[in-house]
């Protein structure tokens, strides 16, 4: 149609933060997220009782005014175990995306950017990743090194690789024909220069994107493998060991599941809302596939 | 009773004012030519009219087609008229149809779906109709899909879906904007066959007066919503009584002022017709000659005798092949040719069109030559220097001299940088890199060169319309002091007004700078406006070269032939229509 | 350089003369030979995955942590032991011979011999697989049979309240983690209703109903995050392709919207969603790890989960070939039925 008009990605600041502050989902999950963010932070400096306080006389105290969300089994107050939990979870998945994007961001743009053999190498080692499940290969992991955080991190890591290679790699290949491109390359930049100055500044919304997608999956995923034990081993408190601990004590004490589980829920919750908000800021064409 | 009537139409989206009382009659059996720039409301008068409306979009005035309320009626009524009595044509071929279903399942489905009829039935009638437009069933079975035809081809089927049960309205929305001229005038023609069979009244929208004066009865010119003028087509479009008319009209024939060629061109000039027209007839039937273009004809100005006989750029016996698909597991099938033995050369400050019809090879010449896409076979040079074979490195002092335009001046631009760093990127290829200061100082040159001012520097292409963007487009490419520029249909895209000024932008540069162009496009005009000489490319090859005046008046190949009798013109339409008039 | 000969060869207009289209046509033979190619290729795909996969499971369980006799004994035991152990697992064989020889023997069948359990792999795989398997299963289709059927039902209503409440619900569904969501369904239906039991496998030889009865909330828990990701992803596959220029077409053939949503929209909709489809099988079959944890189901999951605490290394490692070989098994099947929906693959242009 004639009657079009470019709908290009916001260029500026100033325009995107205009656009972002109309959008429901980005305020929300935004609001949300700074909040458990800050939730981690305070947990640092302050919290309601100390997690290593193990009091007997409290155990499983159902919430009240001293202990909102109620005590666990060792009578530690379950307010301040989801705050220090809060930290582990952001660690885990931050860490984890950051390595999925620090690998994952060259190896798509490599791959676009030479195409061919080395392309197809490139794809068919991220499918071979792809057939394992991130539980899967934290279970291997943790089968050799041992359980822990770290290893947990390692294997969602891991899982993100192929995830953030495929989104670069899309986004890139659709740029290497525009003919912004072809005018660099007319004006002798080789594929390194393209990539570094064109190619990654317009797929760096769609990481970002995804990378809150990520991030949000990789709370769910060390939650996960927290509850299988797998992840931070005690006494470091972690919303998943919260949970396992609750399951034998849920007809006594149910607030012990619901709490922690809310927790989960509510910070999964945010990042997806801010990253639905940011898609639908940065790029009106770009759709969620997840 | 008109067939329709429109009266008064106002149409915003989201609250901004698309249409202002726009008034419109077409009667049975008429052609109603709409034009007008983009952004006049003409597509979205059409998208009223078949109640197709985007969302958010909020009409008021009067529609009444056959003596229905068109914006008043339920949906259900509208779903009974569109495909039955209205049928619609768009702009887009290659996307106009669902990939997943056949071509006769898509046919047949309006069919079913207003008669009842049965599938034997429906397959039928659809069968026939593919026939009507051009698809006989030999070829073109009711089991294709539509990626197995080409662009022409899927525009047949839309055609046939729209008038497939003989509407008593066709609206055609820039039906042949997205094909080339040969194309163009096949569909055109069908369209007014089917039209004249069966009485139809046709809504034609487009952006090309030339189509329009060709086609239509009567024409209606609209701006910015709004109607301009309404009359009958050989008298608004002659008379031009309307200031607007007569803009856009002057603007689609607009050949840009250059000055006089220099004394020792025009006598080059005038010493080479005879030999030129000999030279286009054996080139067109013997093939390609290593320097088909004399290169005496065009003495560089200031440079020395020895230098005069070397030529900017030598193309030799240039082929490109894309390899076949693989159709099984142990076969290929035989590579595809693009480009096959193409040679020539370009003398300093020549300005040479590459024309053909859409797939004829001559963006992947282009390609080529830009030392964006390696030959398979043959050699390009430019100023002596080969380019096949080298580095990115070794290409530098090559690609310095030589500079591109694009055709999209949206897609030009990467949209996170500024002006000044767009224009500035092939500075990257000086051997010197000029200070900070400096930098901006050329930047800010050569946007005044090309008519911006320098404050637009530090602005993103996004705050620019279409023609600024071409201006910073050729900025951009003539920074590096370039010796020779390769446009990609650089003005297809643009607005006709637009247009011209930007082709007076090239024929300007090309006195002052004494830059040579390859102009590539599949549209006459813009070749007799701005280049001396023409290569007619057709199915890869070469196939007439010579003047310009010369081969756009007297063709000799039927490529050249097809291509300047499918060109819209706007002279001969009006002249045709006055005569039939008497 | 890449790009540009798809830009290239997109311009072209090219269309092979054809003869008529029939059975026995040379255009149906040359299609069937690109399907066979597809196939092929596909097949060659997997298997290659496959081969790979397992090399990098050998040499991570294998290679990088030392002695896994000495690992599987733990502290208190003699160099004597570990030497017994070691020969018993072949572990004095050089590496090659030991791959090839685990490699060969999953193709026949033979998986080795459980450490802690004393009994085959293979029969433990079976054993175990017939929960986990169904399992995985039901949750996939009920995830299809009520994700995109969500989906539809949402991009139809698009932007009504309807949609808007149906996907608040989804967005809240991905938030959901299983377990837990797994916990709260325990509480509901067995602690609280009593209607099924809280955990624990009859097993199929107590009848197929009693077997089904505890897999219903294991299957519903992994299914509903998931069938919530698939409505999302299904209403906007379809609002993508509802907002393409075929489906003006359709409406400008008098058709209403709901026959062109069903009628040319699902079909070109349905090409993403089948490839959410083949990854959430990857997804549910890792996610009866933790689901059968928390049912205390007899299958693969908690198998792999209890072989690792023992240190069980040969157990680990076949299942999670198997698991492996079954993501790349559905993924092909994915893969294949693509020309199904798509005829633009169906054949060499």
């Amino acid at each position: 149609m004639s009657d079009t008009f470019d709908r290009d990605m916001p260029a500026r600041l100033g325009d995107f933060v205009r656009a972002a502050l109309a959008n429901r989902s980005f305020v929300v999950g935004l609001a949300i997220t700074l909040a458990i963010a800050l939730m981690a932070l305070v947990s640092f400096a302050w919290t309601p009782y100390d997690v290593a306080d193990l009091v007997v006389s409290d155990r499983m105290k159902p919430p009240s005014g001293a202990h909102w969300f109620g005590t666990d089994h060792f009578g530690r107050d379950i307010l301040s175990m989801i705050m220090v939990g809060s930290r582990n979870s952001i660690a885990v998945a931050l860490v984890a995306v950051g390595i999925g994007m620090g690998i994952g961001v060259p190896l798509g743009c490599w791959a676009a950017a030479r195409g061919g053999w080395l392309d197809e190498a490139i794809m068919r080692l991220n499918d071979i990743v792809f057939a394992f499940p991130a539980l899967l290969s934290a279970i291997m992991i943790t089968a050799i090194f041992g359980p822990g955080a770290v290893n947990a991190i390692i294997a969602i890591g891991i899982f993100n690789i192929p995830v953030f290679a495929r989104v670069s790699r899309a986004g890139a290949l659709a740029l290497w024909p525009r003919e912004f491109i072809l005018a660099a390359r007319a004006s002798g930049k080789g594929a390194t220069l393209i990539t570094v100055e064109h190619i990654f500044p317009n797929i760096a919304n769609l990481l970002l994107v995804q990378g809150t997608i990520q991030f949000a999956l990789g709370v769910l995923a060390e939650a996960g493998l927290s509850y299988l034990g797998l992840g931070a081993q005690p006494p470091m408190p972690s919303w998943g060991r919260m949970l396992f601990d609750a399951q034998t004590r849920m007809v006594v004490a149910p607030y012990m599941a619901i709490f922690p589980g809310l927790a989960i829920v509510v910070t999964v919750l945010g990042l997806n809302l801010l990253g639905d908000g940011l898609s639908d800021v940065l790029d009106p064409k770009l759709r969620r596939r997840r | 009773m008109s067939l329709l009537e429109i009266e008064k139409l106002s149409l915003d989206i989201g609250g901004i004012p698309i249409l202002r009382g726009v008034d419109l009659t077409i009667d049975q059996g008429q052609i109603m030519g709409l034009v007008g720039e983009s952004g006049s409301g003409k597509s979205m008068t059409a998208l009223t009219v078949m109640r197709l409306l985007p969302i958010g979009a909020n009409a008021s005035g009067r529609v009444a087609f056959d003596g229905i309320d068109i914006l008043g009626a339920p949906e259900e009524a509208m779903c009974r008229l569109r495909g039955d009595d209205i049928g619609m044509v768009f702009q887009e071929p290659m996307t106009a149809l669902n990939p997943v279903k056949t071509i006769g399942e898509q046919v047949a489905e309006g069919i079913r779906w207003h008669t009842g009829a049965n599938r034997a039935d429906a397959e039928a009638r659809a069968r026939a109709m593919l026939d009507r437009v051009g698809l006989p069933e030999a070829k073109f079975p009711l089991s294709r899909y539509p990626h197995e035809l080409s662009g022409g081809q899927r525009q047949r089927v839309v055609i046939a879906i729209a008038c497939a049960l003989k509407p008593k309205l066709l609206v055609a929305d820039e039906p042949t904007t997205a094909l080339d001229v040969v194309l163009q005038k096949q569909i055109l023609e069908l369209l007014r066959g089917l039209v004249d069979e069966d009485r139809m009244g046709l809504l034609l929208i487009s952006h090309d007066l030339a189509v329009v004066a060709d086609m239509s009865d009567r024409v209606t010119v609209m701006r910015r919503g709004e109607v301009m003028e309404e009359g009958e087509t050989a008298r608004t479009l002659s008379e031009q009584v309307h200031p607007y008319t007569r803009q856009l009209a002057q603007a689609s024939m607009h050949v840009p002022k250059r000055r006089p060629p220099s004394p020792a061109r025009a006598k080059a000039l005038d010493a080479s017709p005879p030999e030129g027209v000999e030279e286009r007839r054996t080139a067109a039937t013997q093939g390609p000659l290593p320097r088909p273009l004399q290169g005496e004809r065009w003495p560089a100005k200031r440079d020395g005798e020895e230098e005069e006989r070397m030529p900017l750029l030598e193309v030799s016996s240039v082929i490109k092949d894309y390899p076949g698909r693989r159709s099984s597991l142990f076969r290929k099938q035989p590579p595809f040719r693009a480009v096959d033995d193409v040679s020539f050369s370009l003398q300093p400050g020549q300005s040479v069109a590459l024309v053909g019809r859409s797939g004829c090879g001559k963006s992947t010449l282009a390609r080529m030559i830009l030392a964006l896409d390696r030959p398979t076979g043959g050699d390009i040079s430019l100023l002596g220097q080969s380019l096949a074979g080298r580095s990115e490195t070794e290409l530098r002092p090559s690609r310095r001299n030589m500079q591109v335009v694009f055709q999209d001046p949206y897609g030009s631009f990467d949209p996170r940088h500024k002006v000044e760093r767009l224009v500035g990127e092939p500075l990257h290829l000086l051997e010197k890199q000029p200070g900070a200061k400096e930098r901006r100082e050329m930047i800010a040159a050569t946007l005044a060169e090309v008519g911006l001012s320098p404050s637009d520097m530090d602005k993103y292409p996004h705050e620019f319309s279409g023609g600024q963007r071409q201006r910073i487009s050729i900025a951009r490419a003539v920074i590096t002091r370039p010796k020779l520029i390769v446009a990609d249909e650089p003005v297809s895209a643009l607005d006709v007004s637009i247009r011209a000024q930007i082709l007076d932008l090239f024929a300007d540069l090309n006195q002052k700078l004494g830059v040579a162009y390859i102009f590539i496009t599949h549209d006459l005009t813009v070749a007799r406006a701005i280049t001396d000489d023409v290569m007619v490319m057709h199915e890869g090859r070469i196939v007439e070269r010579g003047r310009t005046g010369e081969i756009l008046d007297h063709p000799q190949s039927d490529a050249a032939k097809a291509l300047v009798a499918a060109a819209p013109d706007l002279h001969r339409a009006i002249a045709r229509r006055l005569e039939m008039q008497g | 350089m890449r790009g540009s000969t798809e830009v290239a060869g997109n311009s072209h207009e090219c269309v092979a003369p054809r003869l008529p289209a029939g059975i026995f046509s040379p255009q149906a033979g040359r299609r069937i030979a690109f399907m066979t190619a597809y196939i092929l290729k596909r097949l060659a795909i997997g298997a290659v995955t496959l081969v790979v996969a397992s090399i990098v499971i050998f040499a991570v369980l294998e290679i990088l942590p030392g002695d896994p006799a000495r690992l599987m004994l733990g502290m208190n035991t003699t160099p004597e032991a570990v030497e017994a152990l070691r020969h018993q697992m072949g572990l004095d064989q050089p590496l090659m011979l030991r791959y090839l020889h685990w490699a060969s023997g999953m193709l026949t069948g033979d998986f080795g011999k459980s450490f802690t359990y004393s009994s085959p792999v293979r029969d433990l795989i079976v054993e175990r697989g017939v929960v986990s398997l169904p399992l995985a299963l039901i949750a996939l289709a009920l995830s299809a049979s009520i994700g995109i059927p969500i989906g539809v039902f949402s991009a139809s209503r698009r932007g009504k309240a309807s949609d808007a409440a149906v996907m608040g619900v989804a967005q809240l569904g991905v938030a959901i983690p299983n377990f837990w969501f797994a916990l709260l369904l325990i509480y509901v239906f067995a602690v609280w209703l009593r209607l099924v039991p809280a955990g624990g496998f009859p097993g199929w030889n107590a009848g197929i109903w009693a077997g089904l009865k505890g897999l219903i909330l294991p299957a519903i828990a992994l299914a509903l995050p998931q069938a919530a990701i698939l409505a999302r992803v299904t209403r906007s596959a379809l609002l993508e392709v509802l907002g393409e220029d075929y489906i003006r077409t359709a409406r400008a053939k008098g058709l209403p919207r709901r026959r062109v949503l069903l009628r040319h929209a699902l079909r070109n909709g349905m090409i993403p969603v089948m490839t959410i489809v083949g990854l959430q099988f990857a997804y549910l079959l890792a996610g009866t790890i933790i689901i059968e944890n928390v049912f205390y189901l007899p299958g693969l999951g908690r198998l792999v989960y209890q072989a690792i605490t023992q240190r069980d290394l040969i157990v680990v490692e076949s299942i999670v070939m198997v698991l492996v070989a079954s993501v790349v098994i559905i993924n092909l099947l994915v893969d294949l039925s693509y020309p199904l929906v798509d005829p633009r693959l169906r054949h060499a242009r």
